[in-house]
């Protein structure tokens, strides 16, 4: 009954190719030799049938065909023209839908087909690879199977040899298959680079095109190959200079485009060099030729990230691409998809617009980011373009996750600049939507965002003010409290920019909404960069007297005891200097010395630092007597009695014979104190 | 387009239009100085500018080279053969700018043109501008200023276009840095670059630059404004820093991509009997016959000439190549009776041709009197053998060959006529040389025993044996041609029919070798030399017969003096006129011979396919005249492999 279902005119006759080959697959086991014409001619029957129609594709799989074919795959006792048959009607079952693909691999095609790799006929091997590789191009196969067997790379990399259609597909199903490191590791431990590298210069242009795809995959962000390929010889030449002529401008686009993301891993895994010819002269120009607007939208989308991944860490180039082929004015292109003009002449345009208007513009924002990391001029002639404050803007609460991070990125980058904070980023209130942006969103958002608004929160900023009034303190505390260091480390950055030359009340606002203990919390942080931020966070707090006073009133103790646990403790020169100078900040308030004053043991630590083999040390040590014995104050006397007694004088003394100046000016500064 | 592929093969492979040797001369020309140096650099200057640039005639269009002395401001100051500027001027204001132009203008048949400017010294403010201004422009100017100039300005970056103020458009340039100036003469427009890096030509709200419209003439042009600025020039006679061979190469590939991609649409049919027409015709006309034959048989078409006719022309033209030029004219008389009665001046340079050959002793009427058997006769060198050579011949007698019917037909009929009471010759000879220097020169070295069995009949057996080869030759490309459709079957064609040639080669050369040791005044036997020296006065006598019926005739008379200066020599063969006994000599006056004989049978005297191919030439030609730039990436001799 079910049949009846796809009893049209077009589905009969696979119905009855199955029949027929179920009943073959009944007679074979009584008598094989009799059918094997027949099965042929079946098998070929179905094969016409499939090509090309998915809806009966499916209705195959239905029905139950895969498990069948794969046992005559299997069958090493079926002649060698019939597996290969199984094999071709498999890989065009393979071509259709997500769905079909699911279904082969759900019975265990994958496997059957890999064993099928052992038989030493070309042929039946070629259609075997074929199927595999339409198998595992598709996103829904787990590109794990590859791997669980460790016999197949072995064997893969042999077959390598066999034919132009053999390299073909293995390369294809490698440079899909190489997904992670581990991935990348299992290759190039099987000899990949070596076996694959010939086949650059296959008189085959598909040979060529998915080796060098091999080799992008392969060298992205491993070290270990890149460093390997660029030793690499193909007929005589280095790799590096094959790649270079795969970029002329008379070859394939794609083949430029893959040359150029070789290239580029390889730059930025460190085996080339940033100002090498063939990165400056070659890759960065020929990327930059793929921004074009000439060049297909997925192109443009794929040359952008790839040149802002070229010159994210290089000032140089970024200096370079910033002024070719008027790269920032180009990329302002790519914010105008779908165009007005598609949405009312093609529909089939529109559609291709659309689905590519999200990549274009992350790719854009992306770019602009890495443009403007480093460069003063480069970040305003991006805010001067045409709109790109609104567009960020727009981007910052765009529905897309990877436009939102893109912008917020770009947005950023921009922020570096002081005279972009003072100016757009006022003018545009950009703040707004990054405070939106901060409520609710993953944490690799989060972490950009708040970024971002540490520099928004720097004391000249004129944002500064409105971010403060709207809330923002118990968002950056609950960012301290995170299990990311990265956000942890923003949110405490954030407050301790906002603390720099603060009100009185906004530290109060600050310190009790953090809470003391999450500050002491802070203060043991394992992220060094955290404790340092939170360090910087506490000196700021404790700038101006009156501040100073009040904070070490109510948190006196704790403070100073997290002082001596970190300066007793393990800790960087850094953080050492910057917990002295916190003492320093403390040494200079009116009630707060007496802590200090009334705690030998912390005075001893700060004669051992006044001697200690680092200047900086030295420095911040020397500045917290000073504070100390100041003679403008109440009970000066006393104090620099009590450190006279101590000892202090002759280490003074000692240090204003010292070769660093501004050790020795200090010293001298707190000497004259005494002689007052 | 479906036709045996073997068949094409000897046609494309015997055209060469190899432009001219304009360049050798110029290059010997200007050898000027002593400097060991100097020549060197022109050296490298010239075999790039013939890389950059081959589709530019510098005959006609000279390519800039260096600052002209005669076309600046009197403030420009020059020196290092001109490649160096400076400013010698006070450098007040804009009123002290001062420029300086190429010594010529960028022809259009470059397609794309580049040259760099070195910064050498920025000097007091660095005002200094690189780009294109036409003839007659104030130098008193900045280039960008004024009507028909542009500019990149290093002060501000800005790019001028005929106007006062310019546009954003780059970053500025200092000392030392390298800024180019690029012409694309394809799509109009310009860009500039600095240290090697695109500054772009998109036209933008930020960005500027300009796009030339139509005009004629830009030059090369620096403008200085300030003192102490000094720049360096590069046309060429550096490697550039930006790698303008790789932007040429993509707009080549761009214009190839154009020309494959052409629609042709509704006609593919028409085209494709076209095309079969034109192989044909090609094939009838150099008298391969039985290639012919197949390839009307396979194509389903008509030949025109019947089969014997053909084989006649053949048969003479075989005889022609030989040497055995006696035998050829009377051969035609008896085929083409009132032929050559009707064209004296053919029948007259066929004359001296076999007085040459007689020299040369291989005209039958001397060789009969030798003593050395048919075979060694036959053994005597072909020319076909020395084809490779052929090619620098070729090329130049195609150059001449510009107003002859080979490449103007079709584009100014009016010449047609003119050429026609002219050498018909020499205008065919870039026609008929080629089936010399192809392979099917197997044809001809194998005629070459089969004809001789006319005047040696004992040897009929061999005639019978090496005429069944040549059948075989020609029935194993159309096997492979028939059978076989597939281009890979082509490659494999193509390469045995090399190694024929190859080995052909070989051999000629070597028996040519040989021979040259023994050679001697009409083989060396005194009987010949006396039928030569009265053939002589024969010949001297038609001349003189000639004079008298047609008026006086220069090109006669210097061919007859030509001739018969061999003689003056002990060793002809090494003499200032010895060239003519060259085999390759033959060819001119063989394909003459033809192109007359199928005229006299009303068949034109030029196969279709060299028409095409000669109009295709002169329209490009043609572009270059009215600054086409494309002209350049799509040269014919780039669709010729």
């Amino acid at each position: 009954d079910r049949l009846v279902v796809y009893l049209t005119n077009s589905t009969l006759k696979i119905i009855y190719s199955v029949l027929r080959l179920i009943c073959f697959y009944a007679i074979e086991k009584v008598c094989y030799a009799q059918v094997i014409s027949t099965c042929t001619f079946i098998d070929s029957d179905m094969k016409n049938a499939v090509i090309g129609n998915n809806r009966q594709k499916a209705n195959l799989i239905v029905l139950g065909a895969v498990p069948r074919l794969l046992y005559l795959l299997q069958q090493s006792s079926s002649s060698l023209e019939l597996r290969t048959e199984c094999a071709v009607v498999l890989g065009s079952l393979s071509m259709g839908t997500e769905n079909n693909i699911k279904s082969l691999v759900d019975c265990h095609i994958i496997p059957a087909l890999l064993q099928g790799l052992l038989c030493s006929d070309l042929i039946f091997i070629e259609a075997c690879l074929r199927c595999l590789r339409t198998i595992f191009i598709s996103p829904v196969t787990p590109v794990q199977l590859l791997y669980t067997d460790p016999t197949v790379i072995p064997h893969l990399m042999s077959l390598l040899s066999r034919s132009q259609h053999t390299q073909e597909y293995i390369t294809q199903i490698f440079a899909h298959c190489c997904k992670t490191p581990e991935h990348q590791t299992v290759l190039f431990n099987h000899g990949a680079i070596q076996n694959i590298a010939p086949l650059l210069i296959s008189p085959s242009y598909k040979v060529r095109m998915q080796a060098l795809k091999c080799f992008s995959v392969l060298a992205y962000e491993n070290a270990q190959v890149s460093m390997t390929l660029v030793n690499v010889l193909v007929d005589g030449e280095q790799l590096s200079q094959v790649f270079v002529r795969m970029m002329q401008r008379d070859k394939p686009i794609e083949m430029q485009l893959t040359a150029a993301k070789c290239l580029t891993y390889m730059c930025r895994a460190g085996a080339i060099r940033t100002d090498d010819n063939c990165i400056v002269l070659k890759t960065l120009p020929c990327l930059v030729r793929m921004c074009s607007k000439e060049r297909l939208l997925e192109e443009r989308v794929e040359g952008a990230e790839t040149l802002a991944y070229l010159m994210e860490p290089d000032i140089e180039l970024q200096r370079i691409a910033s002024v070719t082929d008027h790269l920032v004015s180009m990329l302002a292109d790519y914010f105008k998809y779908p165009s007005s003009v598609s949405a009312i002449t093609d529909i089939k345009r529109l559609d291709h617009d659309l689905k590519h208007a999200h990549e274009l513009r992350q790719a854009a924002f992306k770019l602009y980011a890495s443009l403007g990391s480093n460069d003063e001029d480069i970040r305003k002639k991006i805010t001067e373009t045409e709109n790109m404050m609104d567009r960020i803007v727009s981007g910052l609460s765009e529905s897309s996750i990877k436009v939102r991070l893109a912008a917020v990125r770009c947005l950023h980058s921009l922020s570096r600049s002081v005279q972009q904070l003072r100016t757009s980023f006022h003018d545009h209130a950009v703040w707004k939507p990054l405070m939106k942006l901060l409520q609710n969103a993953p944490d690799e958002v989060l972490v950009m965002a708040s970024s971002t608004l540490c520099n928004l929160l720097l004391e000249f900023s004129p944002s500064k003010e409105p971010i403060l009034e709207s809330g923002v303190i118990e968002l950056l505390c609950s960012l301290t409290q995170s299990d990311s260091p990265a956000l942890r480390v923003n949110g405490i950055w954030a407050l301790m920019n906002m603390a720099f030359q603060a009100d009185q009340k906004v530290k109060v606002e600050i310190v009790q909404a953090l809470g003391t203990e999450q500050l002491f919390r802070l203060l043991s942080d394992p992220d060094t960069n955290v404790l340092m931020k939170t360090l910087g966070l506490l000196r700021n707090l404790l700038s101006t007297r009156p501040h100073i006073d009040q904070i070490m009133s109510s948190h006196g103790k704790q403070i100073m005891q997290a002082v001596t646990l970190i300066l007793e403790g393990e800790h960087s020169i850094e953080v050492k200097e910057q917990t002295l100078c916190i003492l320093a900040n403390i040494a200079d308030g009116n009630t707060a010395k007496e802590l200090i004053m009334t705690n030998d043991d912390m005075l001893q630590k700060i004669k051992y630092y006044m001697g200690h083999s680092n200047v900086k040390l030295q420095l911040a040590a020397t500045f917290c007597i000073s504070n100390l014995i100041w003679n403008e104050e109440d009970g000066s006397q006393e104090r620099q009695d009590k450190l006279r007694e101590m000892g202090f004088v002759d280490i003074l003394h000692k240090l204003t014979q010292a070769s660093d100046p501004n050790l020795c000016d200090r010293a001298k500064t707190a000497m004259q104190q005494y002689l007052a | 387009l479906q036709y045996p592929h073997a068949t094409v093969e000897p046609l494309l492979s015997g055209i060469s239009l190899r432009c001219s040797d304009w360049y050798n001369r110029l290059g010997a020309g200007s050898l000027l100085t002593g400097d060991p140096a100097f020549n060197y650099q022109e050296h490298e200057l010239n075999e790039r500018l013939k890389r950059l640039y081959p589709a530019v005639n510098e005959e006609e269009t000279p390519l800039p080279r260096s600052w002209s002395p005669k076309d600046k401001y009197s403030y420009i100051g020059l020196s290092q053969n001109n490649l160096r500027v400076h400013y010698k001027g006070h450098g007040k204001n804009h009123k002290d700018a001062a420029s300086v132009r190429a010594t010529h203008p960028i022809p259009a048949a470059c397609g794309i043109y580049y040259f760099e400017v070195k910064i050498v010294s920025k000097g007091r403010d660095g005002y200094m501008g690189i780009g294109l201004s036409a003839q007659g422009d104030n130098m008193n100017r900045l280039p960008g200023w004024d009507k028909h100039s542009y500019g990149y300005h290093g002060d501000d970056g800005h790019s001028f276009c005929s106007s006062g103020t310019g546009q954003p458009y780059g970053p500025t340039f200092t000392t030392g840095d390298v800024i180019g100036c690029c012409v694309n003469l394809i799509n109009n427009t310009c860009f500039y670059t600095k240290n090697g890096h695109s500054l772009g030509n998109k036209l933008s709200a930020l960005s500027f630059c300009p796009c030339l419209s139509f005009q004629p003439n830009l030059y090369p042009t620096v403008g200085l404004q300030t003192p102490g600025e000094i720049v360096d020039a590069n046309f060429g006679q550096q490697p550039f820093v930006f790698d303008i061979e790789d932007y040429m190469s993509e707009w080549r590939a761009k214009i190839h991509s154009m020309i494959a991609r052409f629609p042709i649409g509704e006609r593919l049919g028409d085209w494709q009997a076209v095309l079969q027409n034109m192989v044909s015709s090609y094939l009838v006309h150099h008298g391969y016959c039985a290639t012919a034959m197949t390839f009307a048989r396979a194509t389903e078409t008509m030949i025109q000439e019947d089969q014997t006719s053909i084989k006649n022309r053949q048969r003479i033209q075989k005889l022609v190549l030989a040497g055995r030029v006696g035998e050829a004219i009377d051969a035609t008389q008896q085929l083409y009776p009132g032929l050559l009665e009707h064209d004296p001046n053919l029948l007259f340079m066929l004359k001296c041709r076999q007085f040459v050959e007689m020299v040369n002793g291989t005209d039958s009427e001397v060789r009969c009197f030798s003593a050395r058997s048919p075979k060694s006769q036959d053994s005597y060198p072909g020319s076909p053998n020395l084809s490779p050579r052929h090619g620098a011949t070729n090329a130049h007698l195609h150059n001449t060959g510009a107003d002859s019917p080979t490449c103007s037909n079709g584009v100014t009929p009016t010449n047609k006529n003119k050429s026609h009471n002219k050498y018909t010759g020499v205008s065919s000879a870039s026609a008929s040389s080629s089936p010399s220097s192809s392979p099917s020169s197997v044809n001809y070295s194998e005629s070459n025993s089969t004809d001789s069995t006319k005047s040696q009949p004992h040897s009929a057996t061999s005639n019978q044996e090496t005429s069944d080869s040549e059948m075989e030759i020609e029935a194993e490309h159309y096997s492979n041609g028939v059978t076989e459709s597939s281009t890979r079957i082509m490659n494999g064609t193509y390469k045995h029919q090399e190694i024929l040639q190859a080995d052909d080669n070989s051999v000629g050369n070597g028996v040519a070798d040989d021979s040259c040791s023994s050679r001697q005044l009409c083989g060396g036997n005194q009987a010949a030399t006396e039928r030569m020296i009265q053939f002589g006065r024969e010949l001297q006598a038609l001349s003189e017969q000639l004079c008298r019926q047609y008026g006086k005739n220069a090109t006669h008379k210097k061919m007859l003096q030509d001739a018969f200066s061999l003689l003056a020599y002990s060793d002809p063969w090494n003499c200032p006129v010895g060239q003519q006994l060259d085999p390759m000599q033959r060819e001119a006056i063989c394909s003459a011979l033809n192109s007359a004989i199928l005229e006299s049978q009303n068949l034109p005297k030029q196969p279709p396919l060299m028409l095409a191919l000669g109009q295709a030439t002169e329209c490009v030609q043609l572009m270059a005249k009215v600054r086409s730039g494309s002209c350049s990436f799509a040269r014919v001799d780039n669709f010729l492999h």
